[in-house]
This record gives C-alpha cells, sequence and structure tokens, in this order.
C-alpha cells in the first residue's frame, strides 16, 4: 500500500450556483448506520437561509420566463447527469445509510425516472390544467397556471435522495424557484446531488439546498415574508401546527404531500385568468 | 481665492503642492480595506447605524428615461422612505440631472421637504467633455433651477496627460458660481484614474480648489466605490483637516447597493476619518436601490423576520 493521504470531500451548502459554507461557520456530524463517523455537514443559519432566498429570488423572473420546453429540457438534463453518475450515487446511498445495494440501486433508478417524469410535465400543464371558459360576451377567457415564486421545502428523511428530488422537482417544473433543507441524517448524497446540479443547464439561483436541523429552519422558513409557499412533507407532524400559524401571519400557502403526484406541482400555481376581445 | 494657502492658483505653486504628497500603499489600502470589512456591527448599534446610512442617502435617478412623475415619485420617497413609519429619517438629497432639478425642489418644499437637498449632476456629466463655456452654462442652470448641491465631473483626461492646472481651474470657476450657499462635490470616476495614487492627488487637487466634497464616482462606470478607494480618499480628508483645520466631505457612489454595504463604509468612515465624519453634512451614499434594501433591514429589525421586496416601493 502507498502512504497516499485520504482526499475526503468537504461537503458544502449550495448557494446561488456556488458551494459556499454557512457563514455562521457551524458543522454537525454525521455518522453512518454503525455510528461510524463519516463527515461534518453545514449547520446552515438564518442568514445562510435568508441568503438563499435572495438568490432563489432573483433567479425567479427568468426561469419563470424561460419556455416550457425549454424547462423541460433543463430537468431532462438534470435526470442525464444523474445517471451518468449512478455508481457514484450508488456507492454513496449503501455506504451512508447502510441499506443494501439492490435497494440503492432502485432509489437511484427511480430518481432518474422521476426527474424525466417531472422533465416531461413542464410542457402540459398548461394545456391540462388551463381552461377556457365560457363568457357572456364577446370574448375569449382563459385560465393558466402561473408559478407562484419562491417556495421554501423541508426534504423528508427517508429515502433521502428521492425525497429530496420529489420536493425540488415538481416545484420548479411551473417556473418557481426553490431554497430545500436536505434530510438532516442523511443529506450526504442531496449535496452530491448538488453538484449534479451545479453541471447540469439549471440556472444559478433556481435550486438552492441547505443542510441542518429541522426545528431551526421550519420557523425561519415559515416566517420569512419573501418565501411563498412552504411544502412540509419532511417536518413530523408535532410541530405543523406552529408552522401553520407563523406561515399564516404574512399568508404563505403551506402544503404537505405523501407521493409523487401532479397535485404537487399545482400546489404551488396559481390560477390567472386572462379577458381577451374576440375580433381584436 | 486663497485656497487655504496651499497653493498661489499657479500652476508651480499646484505641482509643487501635489508632488509633496506621499504615495499611497495599494497592498496595504486593500488589506486594510478588507479588514475593517469583517467589523461585525449587530442590534443596537446596527440600528443606529441604518438609521445614520438612510439619513446619509443621496437619493438618485440619472436615467435617460427619467420622467417628472419618477421624480416626483423618488422625492416622496426622499422625505418619508417608509409611508408605515414615520421613525424613518429622510434621505440626506436627491440626485437627478439638470432639467428635473425644479420639478424636484417644487414638489419637495409641496410635501414638506424643504429639508431634504436637491443635487444636481452638472459639468457635462457623467463624461465631462465639453467646453468650460458649456460647463458653466450647464452649472449655471442647474443653481437657477435651485440646486443647493452641484456635483460635478472633473475632466479624467485632462487630469491623466497630466493637466492638473486645468482641472483645478476648472473646479475653481465651478466654485466661484456656486458662491458660499451651495454645496459643491466634485466626482473623480475613481474607475478611470488607474492608481489609488492618482485618487489621492485628485483627491488634494479638489479639496485645495474649494470642493465641499470629494466623491467617487459617477455611477456610471465600474469600478466605483470600492472600499479600498474609499479609504484612500477618506485619509486624504482626514490629513486636509490636520493641515487645514477644515473638513471636507466624502460621497461614494455607484455600488453600494445593500445594507451590508452601507455599514461598512460607515466602519471605514468611523475608522479612518474618525466619528465627527459620521454625519449627513461630511459623509454622502449615492445610490438607489440601497434604500430598499436599509428600510427592508430596519422592517426586519422591527418584526424579527425577514422582509419581502414586494413591501418596499419599485423605483
Amino acid at each position: 500500500m502507498s502512504n497516499r493521504i485520504d482526499v475526503k470531500k468537504t461537503y458544502k451548502l449550495f448557494i446561488n450556483g456556488a458551494f459556499p459554507r454557512s457563514e455562521s461557520g457551524r458543522t454537525y456530524e454525521i455518522k453512518n448506520a454503525n455510528g461510524v463517523f463519516i463527515a461534518n455537514l453545514c449547520l446552515a443559519s438564518r442568514k445562510d437561509l435568508k441568503d438563499a432566498v435572495v438568490a432563489a429570488r432573483a433567479a425567479q423572473s427568468r426561469w419563470n420566463k424561460a419556455s416550457a420546453y425549454n424547462k423541460g429540457q433543463v430537468i431532462y438534463r438534470i435526470a442525464e447527469m444523474l445517471e451518468s453518475r449512478r455508481a457514484q450515487f450508488v456507492d454513496e446511498i449503501t455506504v451512508f445509510t447502510g441499506t443494501t445495494k439492490i435497494k440503492a440501486q432502485k432509489e437511484v433508478t427511480d430518481c432518474v425516472d422521476r426527474l424525466v417524469w417531472y422533465a416531461g410535465w413542464t410542457d402540459k400543464l398548461s394545456s391540462l390544467t388551463g381552461a377556457l371558459n365560457p363568457v357572456a360576451g364577446p370574448y375569449y377567457n382563459f385560465t393558466l397556471p402561473e408559478s407562484m415564486g419562491v417556495i421554501a421545502a423541508i426534504a423528508p428523511e427517508t429515502p433521502s435522495l428521492l425525497g429530496l428530488i420529489d420536493a425540488i422537482a415538481p416545484i420548479i417544473v411551473g417556473g418557481n424557484t426553490v431554497v430545500v433543507l436536505a434530510s438532516t441524517k442523511a443529506p450526504l448524497s442531496a449535496m452530491s446531488f448538488a453538484e449534479v446540479l451545479a453541471t447540469s443547464d439549471v440556472p444559478v439561483g433556481v435550486i438552492n439546498i441547505l443542510t441542518g436541523k429541522k426545528d431551526e429552519i421550519a420557523p425561519w422558513m415559515a416566517s420569512h415574508m419573501d418565501i411563498d409557499g412552504f411544502d412540509i412533507s419532511g417536518l413530523d407532524a408535532q410541530s405543523h401546527g406552529a408552522i401553520r400559524i407563523a406561515g399564516a401571519e404574512n399568508l404563505k400557502r403551506i402544503f404537505r404531500f405523501k407521493s409523487a403526484d401532479p397535485g404537487r406541482i399545482l400546489a404551488f400555481l396559481e390560477n390567472k385568468t386572462v379577458w381577451h376581445p374576440i375580433g381584436l | 481665492m486663497s485656497f487655504y494657502g496651499l497653493v498661489d492658483g499657479t500652476e508651480a505653486s499646484l505641482k509643487k503642492y501635489l508632488g509633496a504628497l506621499s504615495g499611497v500603499d495599494q497592498v496595504g489600502a486593500d488589506a486594510r480595506a478588507a479588514m475593517l470589512a469583517t467589523r461585525s456591527i449587530k442590534t443596537s448599534s446596527k440600528r443606529w447605524a441604518i438609521d445614520t446610512a438612510i439619513s446619509m442617502v443621496d437619493l438618485t435617478t440619472l436615467e435617460g428615461a427619467d420622467t417628472p412623475g419618477k421624480v416626483q415619485a423618488l422625492c416622496t420617497k426622499a422625505v418619508r422612505p417608509d409611508p408605515m413609519n414615520s421613525d424613518v429619517p429622510s434621505v440626506g438629497a436627491v440626485c437627478v440631472y439638470n432639467d428635473m432639478v425644479r420639478i424636484a425642489r417644487i414638489h419637495l418644499d409641496s410635501i414638506g421637504g424643504e429639508h431634504v437637498g436637491v443635487a444636481a449632476v452638472s459639468t457635462a456629466f457623467p463624461s465631462g467633455r465639453a467646453s468650460m463655456a458649456v460647463k458653466i452654462q450647464d452649472t449655471q442652470d442647474a443653481l437657477d433651477a435651485g440646486a443647493s448641491e452641484i456635483d460635478m465631473v472633473i475632466d479624467r483626461g485632462a487630469f491623466l496627460r497630466g493637466d492638473y492646472i486645468g482641472v483645478f481651474n476648472e473646479i475653481v470657476q465651478i466654485r466661484k458660481l456656486c458662491g458660499t450657499g451651495v454645496h459643491l462635490k466634485v466626482i473623480f470616476e475613481t474607475g478611470e484614474l488607474v492608481t489609488y495614487d492618482n485618487v489621492r492627488k485628485a483627491s488634494f487637487l479638489a479639496m485645495a480648489a474649494g470642493a465641499d466634497f470629494i466623491k467617487t464616482s459617477t455611477g456610471k462606470v465600474t469600478p466605483a466605490a470600492t472600499p479600498p478607494v474609499v479609504l484612500v480618499m477618506l485619509e486624504a480628508v482626514r490629513d486636509f483637516y490636520t493641515m487645514t483645520n477644515t473638513r471636507i466631505g466624502v460621497k461614494p457612489a455607484g455600488g453600494i447597493k445593500n445594507t451590508k454595504d452601507a455599514l461598512k463604509q460607515l466602519v471605514l468612515v468611523n475608522e479612518t476619518a474618525g466619528p465627527e465624519w459620521l454625519t449627513p453634512t461630511l459623509f454622502r451614499i449615492g445610490a438607489s436601490s440601497l434604500l430598499n434594501d436599509l428600510l427592508m433591514q430596519r422592517m426586519k429589525m422591527d418584526d424579527g423576520y425577514y422582509a419581502s421586496p414586494a413591501y418596499v416601493t419599485i423605483d
């Protein structure tokens, strides 16, 4: 054996297309299923959340204006990048969560397929959920789904990677941008997924990933005035009440979901109705 | 004019005066500015700093697309930056092009904003490329329209080719035009002066020629008001004070977009020129989007949670 020094990966946050450490300098330890230390992860602070929201807000208008076809291409590209690094993710999930290799392979496959499935939704949304409304007058009257803005999400603890993708993808399909808190106990594949995002065509700021404690971050997400919607699927049931009350103060739309579902996309869209005179 | 007894108005005396200036240690200035930028301002100090910064803002709109309506809306915001909260101080001045000066002055006076100044950018802003006759007429127009502050640009081309006396005489002439009642700010466009030595030289030149304020940039060129440049200018006003017992103001403009940037500037002022300069009569910040961020930070301190741009005006 050589005397080569181990080259270990430093796991950091993913904000505005960059990988900063937490501005607070705080970290927490991640251990594998057998209790063996694996890595120090950033413990995101309120300011990290603020920075992520500023980035997401700045990116929202451009992402929203991208054509549905282009959004689909970008999300499909994430799937391509993930597929090309399949072996790495299978290894990471196996080592970090103590699951079997077969289960890990299935999770990565599901992740890729799920991204492709969501990519397909981008250019079908307005046709399937929009409407041409009957009105008594010389007008066309359309109802079309439009993006809500900046959406926060808490990813579920398990499955850590598939849960993260299920949190992110439906939010960005409709033109929203997202700030997501990864699984607290198994965030490593989430932060490796950020590398996939950084090398795909996702514009900076559209997806921002934090690691840290749900009990800390969730109330800040709920009270932040510049977050328009909040997916609390990954949050423990006993804290839902307080989060909903904090979110109601600023009219935030708060939802939770159990599985992949087109309803997840629609939850963070708003219907806009347009009147257009006939004959002009 | 006496020029503080530093020069007698001849080229020889100006050359001697500027030649005696020490050079600027570029690496040292960068390092000191970077070090001061790490200071953390929290709680009651932050609150004081935010209000002080608001009162120092020269709320600026210098667009070809400016309309009377936009200028009037800006004036209303200048007098009462947060319509929901009368505790928020008015800004120092509004800064507009010459043809908007009268509109701004009339509107400010009509809404109880007599205490807010109107600064006019002058002398063929932003390039300064015009004959002296045009520059004088440009300034006179602004004064006739009721400007209380004149932001003039220097001829950077003349400065860079070494025609210091030409630059000096232009400032002197505009100073005469302004008289004693109108504040004269001299804009260097530090992004075009290239070196910190030039910034220091231009600072001493302008101060001797009668500037009330020295200002970094027009906002049309990057880099603009970088912290090291402001540091060099603050050292210049500090040194000038020890030479002449006169306090000259400093106005960074351009690139100061958020509260963090503004607080860094205040730290620079306090640590370089001294706390006497922490007043709108001696320190101004030329900005437009900065004010919204200051207001949002202020709301956050009041409410305990982060504000949204949806709750401040779109300028």
